[in-house]
């Protein structure tokens, strides 16, 4: 049998409650929770859907790591290792393992949207080649678990929700900042409303993503570096000012 | 809690599924400058859309310019087994590039060319390379384009909320009641017109590549609101799910790996699929290891394809046999080998997401070793029974689209014209949605009570677990009606839902109404038991075997069976079957078809 330990609780307040599974060969820890909620405490609040590191889900603290539940092997953990599992702590509870994740939504509404040059051709289409497309889709990976907003310590030590968007709404931006067909600038908006400056590049973004999407060096460096140029450049700063 | 104190919305049309149909559903429907709803069973952009791996089917034409709409409509006919409603494979065909096209525009990123034009890959039952993709995660790609233009098309979001029952009032849609997981509060939607876009049933099964969400949702809604199901008995049981932990069980193994060049072998070395070619495909297929070798390295125009890319449930039929007659693995499966086709950077550039799942769930590297794999429940072509131009159900103000529509699939899906069909569907629901614009019926105080209090039952009670009653009826289903039915097995499988039904109005809850799961499961046991016996009786009646549906005491194809349907209606409390004759194919349509052999 393995013993793990579960917040049981609400926005109120709640416990860590042990519980005690048997473990099968091959099992993730959402195996395990599915186990508890099936046998032991169906009211249990989980929340999953493909069960294949697809949608991103299961995110949730394991030993304080945060990782998806649906790709941690129990295997990973010594047979005697008691498991614990705590909801993100850099979203309020809603209750138990399921926290309110809403907030990322409201950001990602703002960021401003995919604007396309006119088509290449009179039929409407464009040409882009496999090249130019695979830096913008290295962002599309993201299963928006938000590991990366969650590990983030200006989201999760500092609260500073309303002032930054946090890493994966960045990758957001950077996939249609990256996109060989938008037109759109986003630089003010990064600059201002999204706070890119908070980022210290300290990578533990990068590091969580169970994507591996090279958040900080591919999305948010080349994003500072054009928030910097637009708002910072006096000759591109003039430019713009005569120009308009 | 009465009617009065309900938190209420009124819209013009109200989606109900956030998947790819239910997206571009509202999307469209906003375009038409209508207030509209978007309501979600989990967050959005996590519907079973992102799990779709291989591809969107489209005649575009940028691989293989011989391609074009009509090709298309004759796969997708001889895939579904000449079954399919024509108008809408017509329809699906013609209209697919466009919507592809659109995605771009709306910011896809698909795979490209080498001169800059959206690349397609070879896929089962397709004749030429058609599947527009993203590697192996074109559904991700998908749902994230489709949800950005959404979000900034007007349109209200109610994520994490469940439908629990569509009121209909003088034979037109008046509204739907759902519950918010969050709170457990119930919220009232009042709509002239709602589009149902809520995906399959495969978590009927016990062994299945869908998720907790798959409870047939959709299709029950609109049976208890009075609409017809039809095709109930063509599940498909995609060939290639993950057998190994058991943990992983039917987790889907993308096609996409048999486009790339993967080849399927028992437990003795052998290439097995030359051996189960149908009348219908002979001649169109590799005959060598040599000439499906030449395929895959490129030379398309000279050979064939290999015989691992027929149609889904030719080769699950094929892999279920060589486990029954001793040919397969020590766990249950047969092996997927693609490290002896392509090189290990092809492979991970090719099947990413196939690489990370099945190095970190199974511990095995697929650019060195072969997969273990086995059939899985994937997907229903089983639905709504609705009108091919609007996607209207029998219902006026009822819509479907996507997997919960029925018709369009005929007896087996080919791989990549889900994604396409939920564009192309999903746009004319919403379309068509918007023309019954303006105020809905008032639904009666007292039906909106009856329909909260039924919900809330299960807190009243210290019954059964609703996970034990979840699990035995999936037990039922993969026993009795899985890939290999026959008649015996059917009719266990009704007496056992019957008992099972029994069972479900005795579960009881523990706990709060707040985010309980428990509560969810036994409220999503209600459509789970619908679609289970609409399944197996539509199982029943069809005396044949033909595409997703096998009896093994009718094993033979009945031709007098081909445009027959099977309906299903509530009748009271009773599940009425009837068989009724599809129109007949138009000819220049039937022509089509003629041409290809």
């Amino acid at each position: 049998m393995t013993r793990l330990r579960l917040f049981r609780g609400t926005r109120e307040g709640g416990e860590l409650r042990d519980y005690e599974v048997a473990a099968g060969e091959g099992m993730v820890v959402l195996d395990a929770v599915h186990a508890i909620q099936a046998d032991q405490a169906p009211d249990l609040a989980v929340r999953w859907n493909c069960k294949a590191g697809k949608c991103g889900s299961c995110s949730a603290e394991i030993n304080g790591k945060p990782r998806l539940m649906c790709m941690t092997r129990m295997s990973d953990y010594a047979p005697d290792e008691t498991i614990t599992i705590t909801p993100m702590k850099a979203f309020p509870v809603i209750k138990d393992l399921v926290t309110d994740v809403s907030w990322n939504y409201e950001v990602n509404k703002r960021i401003p949207a995919f604007k396309p040059r006119a088509a290449d051709f009179p039929d409407g289409t464009w040409r882009m080649f496999q090249y130019e497309v695979e830096r913008p889709q290295e962002f599309r990976k993201c299963i928006e678990c938000f590991l990366c907003q969650d590990v983030c310590h200006v989201l999760r030590a500092h609260d500073k929700h309303e002032e930054f968007m946090g890493p994966a709404m960045l990758v957001r931006a950077a996939v249609y900042e990256m996109h060989p067909l938008d037109e759109a600038d986003r630089s003010d908006h990064l600059c201002h409303e999204g706070g890119i400056g908070y980022c210290n590049i300290t990578k533990c973004c990068t590091e969580v993503c169970p994507e591996s999407i090279t958040i900080t060096d591919n999305a948010i460096i080349p994003l500072k570096e054009r928030v910097a140029d637009r708002n910072y450049d006096p000759l591109q700063w003039l430019w713009r000012k005569l120009t308009k | 809690m009465t009617a009065r104190d309900l938190r209420t919305h009124d819209y013009d049309v109200v989606v109900i599924g956030a998947g790819g149909a239910g997206l571009r559903a509202a999307i469209e429907a906003s375009a038409q400058k209508v207030k509209v709803a978007l309501v979600c069973k989990s967050l959005l952009g996590k519907a079973h859309t992102v799990m779709a791996e291989g591809g969107a089917a489209a005649a575009l034409g940028n691989v293989m310019g011989e391609d074009n709409w009509r090709v298309h409509f004759r796969d997708t006919m001889r895939g579904g087994k000449m079954h399919n409603n024509w108008r809408m494979a017509q329809i699906h065909a013609q209209e697919a590039p466009d919507r592809i096209r659109e995605l771009e525009a709306w910011g896809a990123l698909f795979d490209r060319t080498p001169d800059g034009k959206i690349n397609q890959r070879p896929f089962g039952g397709h004749t030429y390379s058609r599947l527009a993709h993203v590697g192996d995660r074109t559904g991700l790609e998908m749902i994230r384009v489709l949800q950005d233009k959404g979000v900034h098309s007007g349109i209200d979001v109610h994520m994490e909320c469940t439908i629990v029952k569509v009121f209909v009032v003088g034979d037109r849609v008046a509204g739907a009641l759902g519950y918010f997981r969050e709170t457990g509060r119930f919220v009232l939607f009042r709509a002239p017109a709602i589009v149902l876009a809520t995906g399959g049933i495969g978590k009927a099964w016990q062994i299945t590549s869908n998720s907790w969400e798959y409870t047939g949702d959709g299709h029950a809604l609109a049976y208890d609101a009075g609409a017809e199901l039809i095709d109930m008995e063509f599940v498909q049981f995609h060939p290639t799910g993950m057998v190994w932990p058991p943990s992983v069980r039917g987790i889907l193994v993308t096609e996409g790996v048999r486009g790339e060049g993967g080849v399927l072998k028992n437990s003795a070395g052998e290439r097995f699929m030359f051996r189960y070619m149908p009348e219908m495909f002979k001649g169109d297929f590799a005959e060598t290891e040599a000439e499906s070798d030449a395929w895959v390295a490129g030379e398309r125009k000279k050979n064939r394809r290999p015989p691992e890319l027929l149609t889904r449930d030719v080769v699950a039929k094929a892999i279920t046999k060589e486990i029954a007659e001793g040919r397969g693995t020590p766990h249950g499966g047969v092996l997927l080998d693609i490290a002896s086709k392509q090189s290990p950077d092809y492979i991970r550039k090719k099947l990413p997401s196939m690489y990370h799942q099945f190095k970190e769930l199974a511990q095995v590297d697929i650019t060195k070793d072969a997969m273990e794999i086995g059939p899985t429940t994937h997907y229903v072509m089983g639905g709504v029974k609705v009108d091919a131009e609007t996607q209207e159900s029998t219902v006026p103000g009822l819509y479907a689209a996507g997997e919960v529509g029925g018709g369009m699939h005929g007896a087996n899906r080919l791989g990549g014209n889900s994604l396409s069909d939920l564009l192309v569907f999903g746009r004319r629901a919403g379309l068509h949605a918007t023309a019954k614009r303006g105020a809905a019926p008032a639904i009666p105080d007292a039906d909106i009570e009856a329909a909260m209090r039924d919900a809330l039952e299960p807190f009243e009670r210290s019954g059964e677990n609703p996970f034990a009653v979840q699990a035995a009826l999936q037990a039922v289903m993969q026993d009795n009606a899985g890939i290999i039915r026959d008649k015996g097995g059917l009719e266990t499988a009704l007496r056992e839902l019957e008992k099972l039904k029994g069972r479900a109005k005795k579960v009881g809850i523990t706990g709060s109404r707040e985010y309980n799961p428990g509560w969810h499961t036994a409220l999503d046991l209600h459509s789970l038991l619908v679609v289970s016996e609409a399944t197996a009786r539509a199982a029943l009646e069809r005396t044949e075997s033909r595409g997703g549906h096998t009896r093994s005491d009718y094993p033979d194809t009945d031709e007098r069976q081909t445009r027959e349907q099977i309906v299903i209606k509530k009748e009271g409390d009773r599940m009425a079957v009837r068989r009724e004759a599809q129109p007949p194919l138009p000819a220049e349509l039937e022509k089509i078809i003629k041409e290809g052999k």
